[in-house]
């Protein structure tokens, strides 16, 4: 080290500088290995469960998608009763589950006295934090038998000879099966999105509603005409978010689907879904065919999951780009 | 200097010492299998290790992930609901004892008919859980139950859909009894139940399908049947005899079953005693002929004899059925093959 008085002012800096920069240089290849970790892990997880269900692979094809069989003992096997489950209750739960969180955020953001607005609120975030396994449990003691005895005579009397319709809603009432499933599901979503919706609401600024309002429009005109556009990629985002969990959504469905590695019309029939067939079926699971196949089912549900995200970003990106923002 | 290490080595070698006999007191033995058994082998396990000292370790990963373990020589002892073919056995130079044993009842969920009253036999029953049977007052079972009012309902099976121990006696039972259920529905830990057959998860998951919904027609083992004070349906054991189950009947078609086969797997479906419970099933424990650690193989008999000895009553009060004491001699006499 040369004598202090002989550095210079610049060389100082230059020396602070580059420190400044190997600092950052460190900064950044930490955080990337961080995220290549991710990616890795995403990678690890894919090319595991493709190795696993090698042998269902091969020995079925892609006909595993759409053949409707799932027999352990003849030792064949089909995703599609599990995948047809999966899809509908998942569908069925947002079509429920949507319009529900709307009301609730539009009532909290637009609505709501100041003083319940807090208590609300965290009403739903406390919904949203319950173990899965507790809205199964509820789902199947509780609310199964209600809806076998109240509410699914009555549908079954209204809408039973109704052509197309009434199809849906035949077999014996019991209680758990594909709609209860759905319902269970929406009760469990409808936290996800409505918080997520009751947040991008608050995101609209205060001056784009004052002046909707200004001119003379009701709260639903301001909501149809300000807010809606505006947090249009939020919402999208909010309500795919909800169908991600329903889509992989494990005990509470176990608890209520009924099980039955079958397709039948009615909504009021059991049904599975892959996530819980897995549940069901891994722990006594046969090595051979029977393992590799809900490996593959796994695989399925990872795809699944992965298409409904891109599809998400799509209409992100579109919403976004028609904007032009 | 010198003193002091020649302190020092003697402190290394106490503590080695120390560390020795540490590991030859409690040879620490894991184990793995079957889920079945899992509720009295940890329990067996607790109360082991207060009285020894000895940890014992098991993990309820499934039947066929025990044996695949104990081949992978991962595990000091398996379980496993269905025995190991004696042929396999010899193979992989593997001993195999029975540990203790359930039963399987049928229960059901009929408005107007009380627990014990309707009477089944073997084939009624498997045409019933196959799909064939799908009214309460069919005359098959009216036949059966003269005199009896029977609802004219349709019949809901309910059914394990896990894959499990309980599946595996019950349709084994049935496939016994009537072909065309082994063709429609098969055997096994999971097998193809008829259209409309609503799977429960667990035992507590059949039971709770059972009570919530009138007509319904089921399987639980007998623990979780007494626990939820479930109707239970009598059934025709071989001898001809109506039994309602319980874990004296249990425990009488051990009775009159033969375990002195290698592999002590008799088949205890249907014995001819004539107030054997005929769903009546064993679980078992594997263990290598020839280990490669003589305190863990230690660990395992020591484990298994006080168990069989002492955790008679732990297992009786979990719903299993503790085996027989001629029994339990000759998993004694067995057991001193591990070696």
């Amino acid at each position: 080290m040369s004598e202090p008085s002989t550095v210079s002012g610049l060389d100082l800096q230059a020396v602070q500088i580059r420190k400044f920069r190997l600092q950052d240089q460190l900064f950044h290849l930490v955080t990337q290995l961080f995220a290549v970790l991710l990616l890795a892990a995403l990678l690890g997880i894919l090319i595991s469960l493709a190795l696993e269900a090698w042998p269902s692979i091969k020995e079925f094809g892609l006909p595993f998608l759409w053949t409707n069989v799932w027999s352990v003992p003849d030792d064949k096997f089909g995703a599609l009763a599990a995948i047809y489950g999966t899809v509908v209750t998942s569908v069925l739960a947002l079509l429920f589950a949507v319009p529900v969180s709307f009301g609730i955020a539009f009532y909290l953001t637009e609505s709501c006295p100041p003083w319940l607005r807090r208590p609300l609120g965290t009403a739903i975030e406390l919904l949203a934090g319950i173990p899965s396994i507790v809205y199964g449990i509820w789902g199947l003691f509780i609310f199964a038998p209600l809806f076998s005895d109240h509410i699914q005579p009555p549908l079954q009397a209204l809408l039973g000879d109704v052509p197309i319709i009434g199809g849906w809603f035949s077999g014996p009432p019991i209680g758990v099966g594909i709609l209860t499933a759905s319902i269970v599901l929406a009760m469990m979503v409808i936290p996800f999105i409505a918080s997520v919706m009751r947040d991008v609401f608050d995101t609209v600024p205060h001056v784009l509603k004052e002046s909707a309002y200004g001119i003379g429009c009701t709260k639903w005109e301001v909501m149809r005409n300000i807010v809606l556009p505006y947090t249009r990629v939020g919402v999208i985002g909010g309500i795919m978010l909800g169908l991600g969990r329903a889509l992989g959504e494990t005990m509470a469905v176990t608890f209520v689907i009924g099980n039955a590695n079958r397709i039948n019309g009615s909504l009021f029939a059991p049904g599975t879904s892959i996530a819980s067939t897995l549940a069901n079926e891994f722990g006594e699971a046969d090595p051979g065919l029977h393992i590799a196949s809900l490996f593959e089912l796994g695989l399925v549900l990872f795809v699944i999951t992965f298409v409904v995200l891109a599809i998400s970003r799509w209409l992100i990106s579109r919403s976004m780009g028609s904007e032009g923002l | 200097m010198q003193t002091l290490n020649k302190m020092a080595q003697g402190a290394l070698v106490a503590a080695m010492g120390l560390a020795f006999s540490v590991s030859a007191l409690a040879a620490d033995i894991t184990g793995a299998g079957a889920t079945f058994p899992y509720a009295v082998y940890t329990k067996w396990a607790e109360a082991y290790q207060t009285a020894t000292g000895n940890k014992v370790n098991y993990q309820g990963i499934g039947s066929s992930g025990g044996v695949k373990q104990i081949k992978a020589k991962t595990v000091d002892f398996a379980g496993s609901d269905a025995p190991v073919p004696e042929a396999d056995l010899d193979a992989l130079k593997l001993i195999q004892v029975p540990t203790v044993m359930g039963g399987v009842t049928i229960v059901m969920n009929v408005p107007g008919i009380t627990s014990g009253k309707l009477k089944l036999d073997g084939v009624t029953a498997a045409n019933i859980f196959r799909g064939a049977i799908t009214k309460w007052n069919d005359p098959a079972i009216a036949k059966l139950n003269p005199g009896m009012a029977l609802p004219d309902m349709a019949i809901t099976v309910a059914h394990r859909s896990d894959g499990s121990g309980t599946t595996y006696a019950f349709t084994n039972y049935l496939a016994k009894q009537s072909a065309d259920f082994k063709r429609d529905v098969g055997a096994g830990n999971t097998v193809n139940w008829p259209a409309n057959a609503l799977g429960g998860k667990g035992n507590p998951g059949v039971a709770a399908n059972v009570q919530k919904i009138k007509g319904t027609i089921g399987y639980v083992d007998i623990a979780d049947a007494m626990k939820n004070k479930m109707s239970f349906v009598a059934l025709k054991n071989k001898a001809g005899n109506y039994i309602v189950p319980n874990q004296d009947a249990v425990a009488d078609a051990a009775a009159g079953a033969n375990f002195k086969v290698k592999g002590m797997a008799p088949d205890l479906l249907d014995q001819s005693h004539k107030n054997a419970w005929p769903i009546t099933s064993a679980t078992y424990m594997l263990a290598y002929e020839k280990g490669s650690d003589a305190a863990k193989q230690k660990g395992v008999i020591d484990f298994f004899t006080w168990s069989l000895n002492n955790g008679q009553k732990m297992a009786e009060e979990l719903g299993f059925v503790a085996l027989p004491p001629s029994v339990v001699k000759m998993v004694e006499a067995e057991m001193k093959n591990i070696k």
